[in-house]
């Protein structure tokens, strides 16, 4: 039976290269329809990885508050000089998210910006003020050394891990453990520990946390102060803390957490009503939550799926009909082979077989073609535009079954008028 | 003298009538007709007189409007399409005026399409043809495709085809109305080699020629048997 479907698809190949340009043009709808299907999904699945991996990398059981300087008005630029423009985060309000999520783990982060430097190795880094949980909610590993401990903290000790990008462009040599390394003009601080490379953004900034030196927050307050100056404004902004991440204990907790965090530290539409958090400036505040994103990005894929399914759809259904078309064609053409088959024994079902099987090959070969440009197409996107893509195993199978049905099914009627030939008639055919 | 051979094909007082609109055209209108094993008989008369019904129904294409066509001793008249591909597949062997190979099958693929369609393919269907091919002279010629043959080694092809499936009768409709005499005549030696072999064989002919080879000539008049011709006496039997 398998010998005889191997045979059937073999001389159904035959037939079809009887009519080589005929055969080759027919598949074309299929072709492109399969390609751009799969070269579609390959665009789609890989900014949607991306996005995905982004969120994932925030952390998705996490909830991340960000100081945002708020858009400067007309009279405090025009008042600029020596004013002090503050705004953001409050230690104090670390401490009372803590309160209002007990189960959460609250890291507190500063980040001020400083040259650091070491011998003749000078890199413009941020050096961030934090405590012992940022390594486990940020999901990063010690390479070398240790991390943050509380005593560090509590000891305002002038201790510091490095990024591993920092760590190399200072060190390039040397192992930096139990060096010291100078941040601005005057703070010196004792390096215990490198990280392990991330290659992830940290935040909006778009600098990684490789490229960032990490002390405690203590340190950072006592050493640097709350009031920096902004070097590219020139002006004084006072921030106590730039951002604040909160790690839930499971993604359940995130949605009602990041309610709670919203109500507590966003302004609300109507004052009367909730009243506003008095020491918290309206709009300086930034809510960022992953598993948001993250469910965002899912639901926009599966509309831009649906979306792809469509157009797929109407592309493969033009290609059917040309493969109904053409066999049509066929059937007619073959007329008297019908006639002879029937006459040396076929049945009708072996007529539809033999046409349906002639069909498929048709399809396929265009979806196999289609199948190698769409793996084609990808990769040059990914080439010449920067674009991630990424090809799935079963959208490619998927893509290629699709394009093989469809020759069967639009095969279907074709194959039934030609079973269903009167033989006597078929074999007078000229 | 009686005749103990088997009779292979058997016409019990065929009709065959097509429905035009409100004529009625009585194709065939009560043939009888006994073929025994071994039998060579021809098959004439004017045009229109029933030649190719007759033929269509003999090689199972067709079904008797009335009456009863008995193949192997089974009534075969009332079967459905299916059964009657089986019949055609397992008991007959067609050779057409026009040879009817195909064309883009090679000619081993040709001789084997009647066993394809019994699950037959294999080493030994593979072997047949290549006995058969020898048999009919065209050893050697299996991966050609028909139209790298002559028409008189087509027909061969044909003839070769036709045996495959070791049929119980030979089948021709008008074998050699496309070839010239030369051709004509190896082919009519052929079959009446293979007749010689045991082979029964049932012709359909204008041609007197080609008539006269076979043992008896049945000549059909408006749907009727007018008579039968024996032709090794050479002289007619009423019918
Ligand atoms: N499909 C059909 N529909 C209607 N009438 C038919 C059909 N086939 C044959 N006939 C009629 O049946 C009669 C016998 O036709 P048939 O084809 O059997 O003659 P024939 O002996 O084969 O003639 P020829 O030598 O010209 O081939 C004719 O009158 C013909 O018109
Ligand atoms: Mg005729």
């Amino acid at each position: 039976m398998i010998g005889d479907l191997g045979r059937t698809i073999r001389l159904g190949l035959k037939s079809l290269l009887l009519h080589k340009l005929r055969s080759s043009l027919t598949t074309a709808g299929i072709l492109f329809g399969v390609a751009s299907v799969i070269a579609m999904l390959a665009v789609g699945e890989g900014a949607s990885q991306d996005a995905l991996m982004r969120f994932r990398d925030m952390g998705v059981t996490n909830v991340l508050i960000r100081s945002k300087k708020p858009e400067e008005t007309q009279q405090s630029s025009s008042s600029s000089g020596m004013s002090i423009l503050g705004y953001g985060l409050f230690y104090k309000e670390a401490d009372r998210i803590a309160d209002a999520l007990p189960s959460a783990t609250v890291v507190r982060v500063r980040e001020v910006q400083r040259g650091l430097m070491r011998s003749e190795n000078w890199v413009s880094s941020i050096v961030i003020g934090t405590e012992p949980a940022f390594l486990p909610v940020t999901n990063m590993q010690i390479a070398e050394g240790r991390w943050l401990t509380d005593l560090d903290l509590s000891r305002q000790a002038n201790v510091c891990v490095l990024g591993a990008s920092l760590a190399r462009a200072l060190f390039p040599l040397e192992n930096p453990i139990d060096q010291t390394v100078l941040a601005g003009t005057e703070d010196r601080f004792r390096i215990i520990g490198v990280l392990e490379y991330q290659g992830r953004a940290a935040g909006a900034s778009g600098t990684t946390y490789d490229e960032c030196a990490f002390v405690p927050m203590t340190s950072s307050r006592r050493r640097f102060g709350d009031t920096v100056r902004n070097l590219s404004t020139n002006r004084f902004e006072a921030v106590e803390l730039h951002e604040i991440k909160v790690r839930l204990e499971t993604s359940e907790e995130v949605e009602s957490a990041a309610a709670v965090l919203r109500d507590m530290l966003l302004p609300k539409s109507d004052p009367a009503i909730g009243g506003m958090a008095p020491h918290v400036k309206a709009g300086d505040v930034e809510i960022t939550v992953p598993l948001e994103l993250l469910k965002q990005e899912e639901a926009s894929k599966r509309m831009f799926n649906i979306v792809l399914a469509v157009i797929a759809s109407i592309s493969l259904l033009v290609g059917g009909i040309g493969i109904m078309n053409v066999m049509l064609a066929t059937v007619t053409e073959r007329t008297r082979e019908i006639g002879i088959r029937r006459a040396l024994g076929a049945k009708k079902k072996h007529i539809i077989q033999q046409f349906l099987v002639e069909a498929g090959v048709l399809s396929a070969l265009g979806g196999l073609v289609g199948v190698g440009l769409g793996l084609l197409i990808p990769d040059l996107i990914t080439r010449f535009f920067d674009q991630r893509t990424d090809v799935l195993p079963q959208h490619v199978l998927l893509a290629f079954g699709i394009s093989a049905a469809v020759g069967v099914v639009f095969g279907i009627y074709p194959a039934w008028r030609a079973a269903n030939m009167d033989p006597v008639e078929a074999l007078r055919h000229e | 003298m009686t005749d103990s051979r088997p009779v292979i094909a058997e016409f019990v007082d065929v009709h065959r009538h097509y429905v035009m609109g409100d004529n009625v055209v009585k194709a065939l209108a009560g043939v009888s007709v006994q073929v025994k094993k071994g039998d060579y008989l021809a098959i004439m008369g004017r045009s229109g007189s029933g030649k190719s019904t007759m033929l269509n129904i003999l090689g199972c294409l067709d079904r008797p409007t009335q009456g009863a066509y008995l193949v192997g001793g089974r009534d075969v008249s009332r079967l459905s399409d299916d059964a009657l591909s089986e019949v055609r597949g397992h008991e007959i062997g067609f050779i057409f005026q026009s040879f009817n190979l195909i064309p883009q099958l090679t000619v081993l693929e040709n001789l084997e399409v009647p066993l394809f369609y019994q699950g037959r393919i294999g080493p030994e269907s593979r072997a047949k043809a290549e006995h058969l091919a020898t048999r009919v002279g065209l050893a050697g010629r299996l991966d050609h495709k028909p139209m790298e043959l002559s028409g008189g080694q087509q027909q061969r092809v044909a003839i070769a085809r036709a045996l495959m499936n070791d049929p119980l009768f030979l089948l021709a409709d008008e074998a050699t109305g496309n070839l010239d005499s030369n051709t004509e005549r190896e082919i009519l030696d052929l079959l009446d080699e293979l007749r010689a072999e045991g082979v029964t064989i049932v012709i359909v002919t204008h041609n007197a020629k080609v008539a006269e080879r076979a043992d008896r000539t049945l000549w059909l008049k408006d749907g009727t048997v007018e008579c039968f011709v024996d032709n090794r006496k050479t002289q007619a039997v009423p019918s």
